[in-house]
């Protein structure tokens, strides 16, 4: 909190119950207020979908992460064993990249999902700003343990919604 | 509650009728005639299977063949019984004098009657097992959807008594599908004696054979119907009862059962016909393939049934979760398909690599490439994506080309070593597709509409019912 400066106030309402905090998300919204965050201490079922919140894109950011790692593993197999230092394994046809293609498989597997697997958790960490070094983000420790806290811009009768649709605590910051 | 409209039963039973028909055809069709109307095509082949011959001992066969048909060209039906006597694997075995005596073409249409059994057996077994999952491991999202489940079990006796026909047949010498029921293989006295063969005696024999057949008819059927009638006496309990622990019994019994049996089928029916060749994986390979089969008709089914609007309380994530069995055991069978075929062709054992010969090298090669690509490359190509297994023209799409290409998977299988290169497809394989189709449809339907397609006491259901993601 004390990292950022923010130009508008935010309302903080806290609930300690997902399902209380999944309905209030949904009242909020059906009031017509638009949630900035939600921090929850853990990843409640449901919640994306109350909250309106797009489609997430990274199951097309991992497919192309494995098209990319099976080019390396093509690339890195065609290099080392075909065109650099042909060897002969086990009498196993290597004149060109396609006669000795079924050997690869398993390097053309593990690659992919290799590139697929890495690339994505980085991909998610760094979107969320989860990158070592990144400052907390998170404004009141609680949420970290059994507490559900909801932040908006402060808005006129904001208040009364939150405190109809179950929260427990209301700061104005 | 699901009605079984006249007019499906109409469908149904003019499939099965027209399907009948179709196999009475080809079974009086005579196949040796193709053979050598089509053998200026086998020619040319032969000179791919010089090159096929990578495999030592194959080579003397592939030479022979050869030599048959340089030598006499109107004899090419001699030429051609040897090539089929190659992809029997005899090749590695060096077992001559086969040929002169047993004409392969004969063995089509029952050929093909195998093909369509294994593959509509799928359907079935798949089902049951899948249904004895959902009650061994409590699953609570598809409890909407047993009915569907029972219903398609139901199917699974018919496809097996068609293989006991098959079995008994072949004992009967009208057909020698099954190689080692060859008069006198096992006769050491006979000319066709062959050690290897008689060596298997104490396993393929006609009395066990059928036995295990029967087994297996059995121990199917038999859990399919009691799954069902127990559903159906949970229906009929008071509110707040159920049958669930009963069923998780039952269940895992099967499923205990199965886990041997499933194996067994698949080296009775199908691995036996290549009675030389052995490989570990292939009882589950087969059920890989059947697994999908099944799946891939669920999805069909629940897909036709949601849009007539007989299924209100099953949403897309039901289907959804259909369509990732379908895509995971796409990429399941894939798995074990490369798994038999990579160690084989790395071992390169003359015994084990005559099976990949005439199906990677020979006439088989454009089939089973098309084969491998309809059941990996576009099942994981559509299906990949979340929204691909919520669209039904998606899911539609996936479902043609893994139906299609399972069939030809099976089909794979079981004509090199049954009918050698005298392949084809006419009234015996549609035929028996027809035939098993109006039945598949016929039971399931009528089943469907015998009891309330939701159940009444399942303790899931509302589990089910709030299914989403």
């Amino acid at each position: 909190m004390a990292h950022t400066t923010e130009p508008t106030p935010v309302v903080r309402a806290l609930y300690h119950d997902d399902d209380v905090l999944i309905s209030a998300v949904k009242e909020i919204r059906a009031a017509g207020y638009t949630i900035s965050e939600v921090y929850t201490p853990f990843p409640v079922h449901g919640l994306d979908k109350a909250m309106g919140l797009k489609e997430t894109r990274i199951a097309m950011a991992a497919f192309m992460y494995g098209v990319l790692g099976l080019t390396v593993a093509v690339t890195l197999t065609w290099y080392m064993m075909i065109s650099d230092w042909p060897q002969n394994i086990g009498g196993k046809p290597n004149y060109n990249w396609g006669m000795n293609m079924p050997a690869f498989v398993p390097i053309l597997f593990e690659l992919t999902v290799f590139f697929a697997a890495h690339l994505m958790v980085w991909t998610y960490l760094i979107i969320n700003g989860l990158y070592p070094g990144s400052d907390a983000q998170n404004p009141d420790p609680r949420t970290t343990d059994d507490h559900f806290m909801v932040e908006l811009p402060a808005a006129d009768g904001l208040v009364d919604v939150l405190k109809k649709s179950g929260a427990v605590e209301i700061a104005e910051a | 509650m699901f009605v079984f409209t006249s007019k499906m039963k109409l469908l149904a039973g003019s499939l099965t009728l027209v399907g009948l028909v179709f196999l009475l055809i080809g079974f009086n069709t005579d196949y040796s005639s193709h053979a050598a109307e089509g053998h200026g095509d086998a020619a040319a082949h032969s000179e791919g299977h010089d090159a096929a011959a990578h495999a030592p001992a194959a080579e003397a066969h592939a030479e022979e063949a050869h030599a048959a048909e340089s030598v006499a060209a109107d004899h090419a039906s001699e030429g051609h019984e040897a090539m089929g006597h190659e992809a029997e694997g005899h090749g590695a075995v060096g077992h001559d004098g086969h040929g002169a005596s047993h004409d392969l073409s004969a063995n089509r249409p029952w050929a093909a009657f195998l093909v369509n059994s294994i593959f509509f057996l799928g359907i079935g077994i798949g089902t049951l097992f899948f249904l004895a999952i959902q009650y061994a491991a409590q699953v609570g999202w598809s409890a909407g959807l047993i009915r569907v489940f029972e219903a398609v079990s139901m199917y699974v006796g018919i496809p097996i008594l068609g293989i006991l026909f098959l079995v008994v047949t072949g004992g009967m010498h009208m057909h020698h599908l099954w190689h080692w029921m060859a008069e006198g293989i096992m006769d050491p006295a006979s000319a066709n004696y062959d050690p290897i063969i008689a060596g298997k005696e104490g396993y393929l024999n006609m009395p066990f054979f059928t036995i295990r057949t029967l087994a297996y008819l059995v121990i199917w059927a038999g859990a399919a119907y009691l799954l069902r009638r127990n559903s159906l006496r949970e229906d009929a309990l008071p509110a707040g009862q159920n049958l669930f622990f009963t069923q998780r019994k039952l269940a895992a019994t099967f499923i205990v059962l199965y886990a041997v049996t499933s194996s067994m089928s698949a080296w009775d029916w199908v691995m036996s016909i290549d009675t030389h060749w052995f490989s570990t994986l292939f009882g589950w390979y087969t059920f890989a393939g059947m697994f999908v089969t099944a799946m891939t008709v669920l999805n069909l089914l629940v897909m036709y049934l949601r849009i007539n609007n007989h299924l209100p309380w099953i949403n897309a994530n039901h289907q959804h979760d259909l369509g990732k069995f379908m895509f995971a055991f796409s990429v399941f069978w894939t798995y074990l398909w490369f798994s038999q075929y990579m160690l084989i062709w790395y071992s390169n054992i003359p015994e084990e690599v005559t099976y990949y010969l005439p199906r990677f090298k020979g006439e088989y090669k454009p089939l089973f490439v098309a084969m491998v690509a309809m059941n990996f490359i576009f099942p994981i190509l559509v299906l990949m994506s979340r929204d691909a297994k919520r669209i039904f023209g998606f899911i539609g799409l996936a479902a043609f080309f893994v139906l299609a290409g399972h069939w030809l998977d099976h089909y794979i299988m079981i004509m090199p070593g049954a009918v050698g290169y005298d392949y084809g497809f006419g009234f015996a394989e549609l035929g028996g597709i027809l035939f098993y189709a109006g039945l598949f449809l016929w039971v399931t339907l009528s089943q469907l509409a015998k009891a309330p397609l939701k159940l009444k006491n399942h303790p899931m259901l509302t589990e089910s019912e709030h299914f989403h993601q």
